[in-house]
């Protein structure tokens, strides 16, 4: 898990984000995966992904305190799972 | 049905849980139904759009891609297509592909009537399309009974043409009925010969369904084997969330368990009027009507109608039952078109207070629409001159009808 903090990833190019009022959904217009991001920071967190060297600078970019990073990074492992976010490689230009 | 002027800010729980907050309602639906066309050339007896005939008023080419641009700027990225069977429209395979390019993913039910060789290579070419048969029999004897004669062959022709032309996984859409319960490997084994994916729902008596709800809805003692299939073979299959009133047999089924209606799904019909689900054709759960309020989603966000159903709803006597949380009082529909009222319990509670309900004094409702054609077709349903059950024995046997119009909005939808 705290792997991922040092790693550089992005929302997956085929999906869109769409707001609620308590987040967002995600949907994915490769495989048709819906998802439900339940909280707002997640959502900021999210969005910023692409413009962070790595994870842990787009928490702390996101105002998420450094007690919750371990719980988001779970979260965004769930993502990962269905390709809502995807690694980056490290030298590619921030994207999404 | 009232639009109101402003949207009403819903007050909604800080961290709640995803299904509050779905009860509280989102900003556009999950997915919704869309029924192109009352048109229908089959007459299942249990259609729940009495679909049939073509409503005149019916939206045309422009005025249904004006419903799919505001969809893809809602951001709504999937639709049901259904009818009425929507492959007749003379513009459906137009309107496919313009969804299609405007972002808006499309599943559409049909009988299979249109599904020949050469559209069945069109849709295996096509990515974002999903396309699903409506069969109520694994065979011939039990699904004619109810959606009419050479309606079976129709169906496995087109799951057929689908297969040879490469279309993966296309689904074989069942209405769960009496007749057909037990006939549920069969279809899975049908499934898997057709390289197809099942999908099972709930019969509802919703549409001409409420007249032969009383023959055609499971029985008490059904609804458990339904249940028990549905834990063991329920990862491959799917249900559109159609069967959260077996979720109080105390182990809840995959999806939301939960009624959607208003909240994350609705109805649009062929003549632009949103109804709350695609089970509740009828006045008392019309929002609006995109063409003359506004757009749809003024109707969706500002109904008033819409509005209430995502305010905090009483169980009624439901809510001293244990098993409330689970099934939450079952489904609206289901309650309305048998006369139950809408805080009682659902006419198949698995706990049996269905039974003592519909035992009691009731009025069943009557349709507030009826697209069925007048004179009986060749593709009439045998069933509907049988009316004496005495008079037609079938073993066991009946068949189960859905029409193209069964669809569940929630489809291959997963929360996380």
């Amino acid at each position: 898990m705290s792997g991922m903090l040092d790693q550089a990833w992005r929302l997956s190019p085929s999906v869109e984000l769409r707001p609620e009022p308590f987040g967002a959904l995600a949907y994915h217009f490769g495989n048709r995966k819906l998802t439900f991001l339940k909280r707002p920071e997640l959502v900021r967190l999210v969005r910023c992904l692409g413009e962070h060297p790595d994870v842990r600078s787009a928490l702390m970019a996101a105002d998420i305190p450094e007690g919750s990073w371990d719980a988001f990074a779970t979260a965004l492992q769930g993502l990962a799972e269905t390709d809502m976010i995807r690694p980056r490689e490290n030298n590619q230009g921030a994207a999404a | 049905m009232t639009i109101l002027e402003t949207r009403p800010i819903i007050q909604r729980p800080e961290n709640g849980s995803l299904i509050e907050q779905f009860e509280h309602g989102l900003d556009a639906p999950i997915c919704l139904t869309w029924e192109l066309t009352y048109a229908c050339n089959l007459a299942c007896a249990h259609c729940l759009s009495s679909s049939g005939r073509r409503d005149p008023n019916e939206l045309t080419t422009e005025q249904a891609e004006a419903v799919i641009d505001e969809l893809q700027r809602m951001q709504v990225f999937y639709v049901n297509i259904g009818g009425g069977e929507p492959t007749i429209r003379p513009d459906f395979w137009h309107l496919l592909q313009y969804a299609v390019d405007h972002n808006v993913g499309v599943k559409f039910s049909t009988n299979g009537v249109r599904i020949n060789p050469e559209k069945a290579a069109l849709l295996a070419s096509t990515d974002y399309v999903d396309v699903q048969i409506s069969l109520d029999g694994a065979t011939a004897e039990v699904n004619d009974y109810v959606r009419g004669p050479g309606s079976y062959d129709t169906a496995i022709t087109a799951l057929k043409n689908l297969q040879d032309a490469g279309f993966k996984d296309a689904k074989i859409s069942v209405v769960v009925t009496r007749q057909n319960v037990l006939q549920l490997d069969e279809f899975k084994a049908l499934a898997d010969q057709y390289g197809a994916t099942l999908r099972l729902t709930r019969m509802r008596p919703s549409g001409r369904g409420a007249d032969v709800w009383d023959e055609l809805h499971p029985l008490p003692e059904q609804q458990r084997v339904l249940f028990d299939w549905l834990v063991a073979n329920g990862e491959n299959v799917l249900t559109g969330d159609s069967f959260f009133h077996l979720a109080a047999f105390g182990e809840s089924l995959p999806g939301l368990n939960l009624c959607g209606a208003g909240r994350v799904v609705c109805l649009i019909d062929p003549v632009g009027d949103v109804y709350a689900c695609p089970f509740a054709i009828h006045d008392n759960f019309l929002a609006g009507n995109i063409l003359a309020d506004g757009g749809f989603q003024r109707v969706w966000q500002n109904s008033e109608l819409f509005n209430e159903l995502r305010s905090p709803q009483t169980g009624g006597a439901c809510s001293k039952c244990e098993f409330f949380d689970s099934c939450r009082g079952g489904c609206m529909a289901a309650k309305f078109f048998t006369g139950l009222p809408l805080d009682g319990p659902d006419p198949e509670c698995v706990q049996g207070y269905g039974e003592t309900a519909l035992a009691g004094e009731r009025t069943i409702p009557g349709q507030s629409q009826d697209h069925s054609r007048k004179t009986p077709g060749r593709n009439q349903p045998v069933m509907l001159t049988l009316t004496r059950r005495g008079e037609l024995d079938l073993s066991g046997i009946s068949a189960p009808p859905v029409s193209a119009c069964a669809v569940d909005p929630l489809a291959g939808f997963t929360a996380n």
